[in-house]
């Protein structure tokens, strides 16, 4: 038997509400595929299957808060069945509910199976259902302000536990907007590639040169990712933001990451973003785009160690073979975790990206 | 209100009762002369005579048996002995005969003795004068006992044991006789309720005798924590008031027994039972006891206070039943 537990989404999760489930007992699941719809304070997000397995039991209902790690919902492994099934030893212990908490339950209708114990030994005991009973009686919080406390979160945090130094470095990128010219001319307009996708890919490309930027600081320790899962910062139109991963991308051809791209932005604004893409991303890029200023400096996302800025496209006064010349350049900035990396390594990477930018056709 | 002193109290109610009533006397070893083991009965010789303060022989079983035989003879003998350790030498006249007549004579014969003893360790008297076995009485059906802890009941107590047609026995606690404070003068109590002494909501914690006032310096130093500790006084071991217990855990929901008998087969077992049966629903965590290590109570002083309950100890059980 497996235990599906309520997966992490990201450093400023810690609890998700169900709001649909998209499997049913007796259902057969495969890795990735989509199992529940959960609220978390940022989105409402697709958990995927980790496992395959034959649904046994749901665990939790729709409505119901729990913490990360909870388990919602148990699985016959392949070659399991219902007869032969052995359940994990923590999920086979009763649990421990104290007979007036369980009393109270029933007078107030609460679902025990949804609730985590404060008492002694995680027992859940009185005052645990009468809260569940009033916050299920108290009408869903404000979307904005939940989306603001989750920022405020784990930018505290960011700042709280990350020694952050900054680095910037300007960009020409006429080869590359010539080069993006003479290929959109050549693509149907809804497959045109917009610079944001040379960008991304100049930047997991040079992670492969320089991986101490491309991971997370867990336990005191960098713990370097085995593929660039670059977390792309979207603004939401409702306020706020989320930076969702777009997978692999130093593996994955310029139309490909354009196309994910789009997807990726209209499902994340329109809240149906997946488990794996709120939970994989290994370095943040934040892109401001045309409306944006010249340069951001951005603060990292916990427990990433690096966020690549990249300000608004521009042309600007450049000096080339002792003349001045207008140049369409970008102001590229590294935030970078001081535990992880060092300046001077920051700086090589920023080169390398830069590098990069100027053999498009290499992308 | 006057200021007095456990020990004084209880003096003052057997003068009361001897004065009140001709049919009263009391016996038992050094009483008299002597004034008493722990002094409750001072003075007592010199204001009534030999006739109504009466030394007795070494003999537990001689000398409760006499009490039996005058209280059935239409006296109403109180009978001091010296601790509970030593009335295991009765036991064969208060179980098998002071608590039986009344139903083996088909209600033609009541027995209205009153027996007060020594219970308890602290003092380091050791193991054969400090136990508490206080409990295996309150097994007994047929006896009323007592469990005086405050100065109001160690003066109170003793007259409505008296106009008990039944045997009573009065548990004392060794180090209650010097706890000194002040007592009204007219005082009158039941003996068949448990008292709140303090109120509180968000544990019972229940205790008698000896440990009350631990089980109260607990509660305090809890209310300092923000844990509003209810205290009950049991006060009559048997029968027990189940409805006041029930009532304090219908409003906490969590209880801690104090007593300072053994945990097994204890009193403390007895309350935990009682009170699971009736209101399992209440309960939002485990009952919890405080009881004495279950060894004979060791003499040296840090082992003797090792085995007993203690305020830290009592206080630690609370926090483990509120779930801090």
């Amino acid at each position: 038997m497996i235990e599906f537990k309520l997966p992490s989404l990201g450093a400023d999760m810690d609890e998700g509400k169900l709001l649909e489930w998209k499997i049913h007992p007796g259902d057969t699941v495969k890795r990735g595929d989509i199992v529940a719809i959960v609220d978390t304070a940022k989105a409402a997000v697709d958990v995927e299957s980790w496992v395959d397995g034959t649904v046994r039991q749901l665990l939790i209902d729709i409505g119901d808060k729990v913490p990360v790690g909870t388990p919602i919902a148990l699985l016959l492994a392949p070659g399991e069945t219902a007869e032969n099934a052995v359940l994990p030893a923590r999920g086979a212990e009763r649990r421990r509910i104290s007979p007036a908490a369980r009393k109270r339950a029933g007078e107030l209708g609460v679902d025990l199976a949804s609730l985590s114990g404060s008492g002694a030994e995680g027992a859940i005991t009185l005052q645990d259902v009468e809260a569940k009973a009033v916050a299920t009686a108290t009408p869903a919080p404000d979307r904005g302000a939940e989306m603001r406390r989750a920022i405020a979160a784990a930018m505290s945090r960011s700042k709280r536990e990350i020694p952050h130094y900054y680095l910037a470095d300007t960009i020409p990128l006429r080869p590359a907007l010539a080069w993006l010219e003479r290929r959109n001319a050549e693509l149907p307009v809804t497959e045109r590639l917009l610079p944001a996708v040379l960008l991304l890919k100049a930047v997991a490309l040079a992670t492969r040169r320089y991986p101490e930027m491309n991971g997370h600081w867990i336990d005191g320790a960098f713990h370097a990712a085995p593929a660039a899962h670059l977390g792309v910062a979207i603004s939401l139109r409702q306020g706020g933001l989320i930076a969702p991963a777009l997978h692999d991308v130093a593996a994955k051809p310029l139309e490909v990451l354009m196309h994910e791209l789009t997807d990726l932005v209209q499902r994340a604004r329109a809240g149906s973003l997946r488990s794996s893409e709120m939970a994989d991303p290994t370095l943040t890029v934040t892109n401001l785009g045309e409306q944006g200023s010249e340069s951001v400096f951005g603060v990292i996302y916990p427990p990433q160690v690096a966020l690549v800025g990249f300000g608004k496209v521009m042309e600007r006064p450049w000096v080339e073979q002792g003349q001045c010349v207008a140049m369409p350049s970008v102001i590229a900035s590294l935030s970078g975790d001081h535990r992880a990396s060092d300046g001077h390594r920051g700086a090589l990477f920023l080169a390398e990206i830069r590098q990069l930018l100027q053999q498009p056709d290499a992308l | 209100m006057s200021h007095t002193s456990y020990r004084e109290a209880l003096r003052e109610a057997m003068r009361d009762a001897l004065l009140r009533d001709p049919r009263v006397f009391l016996m038992g070893e050094d009483v008299g002369r002597y004034g008493g083991t722990y002094a409750v009965s001072k003075g007592l010789l010199a204001e009534f005579g030999p006739e109504r303060i009466r030394d007795t022989p070494l003999s537990e079983l001689a000398f409760v048996g006499a009490g039996i035989g005058a209280a059935l003879g239409g006296l109403r003998p109180i009978v001091e002995v010296m601790t509970v350790n030593f009335s295991l030498l009765a036991l064969d006249q208060i179980v098998n005969t002071a608590a039986t007549l009344r139903h083996m004579s088909g209600g033609q014969c009541s027995v209205p003795l009153v027996i007060r003893m020594t219970t308890g360790a602290g003092r380091q008297l050791a193991a054969q004068h400090s136990h508490s076995l206080e409990g295996w009485y309150a097994h007994i059906p047929g006896i009323r006992v007592l469990a005086p802890a405050t100065l109001e009941d160690a003066r109170g107590m003793l007259w409505p044991a008296l106009q008990d047609p039944d045997p009573v026995i009065l548990f004392e606690h060794g180090q209650l006789y010097n706890v000194e404070g002040e007592l009204a003068e007219d005082v009158e109590v039941d003996i068949h309720s448990a008292r709140v002494r303090r109120s509180g909501h968000d544990v019972t914690l229940i205790a008698y005798g000896g440990l009350l006032g631990k089980a109260l310096d607990a509660a305090e130093q809890l209310a300092q924590e923000g844990i509003e500790a209810e205290v009950i006084d049991l006060r009559v071991l048997r029968p027990l008031d189940d409805a006041t217990l029930l009532a304090s855990l219908q409003k906490t929901h969590r209880v801690v027994v104090v007593d300072e008998g053994w945990k097994s087969g204890s009193l403390a077992a007895e309350v935990v039972a009682r009170l699971t049966e009736q209101a399992f629903y209440e309960f939002d965590a485990p009952p919890v006891r405080v009881c004495s290590a279950e060894v004979p109570i060791p003499y040296a002083r840090h082992l003797e206070e090792a085995a007993l309950p203690q305020v830290a100890t009592i206080a630690a059980a609370v926090r483990t039943v509120c779930g801090t």
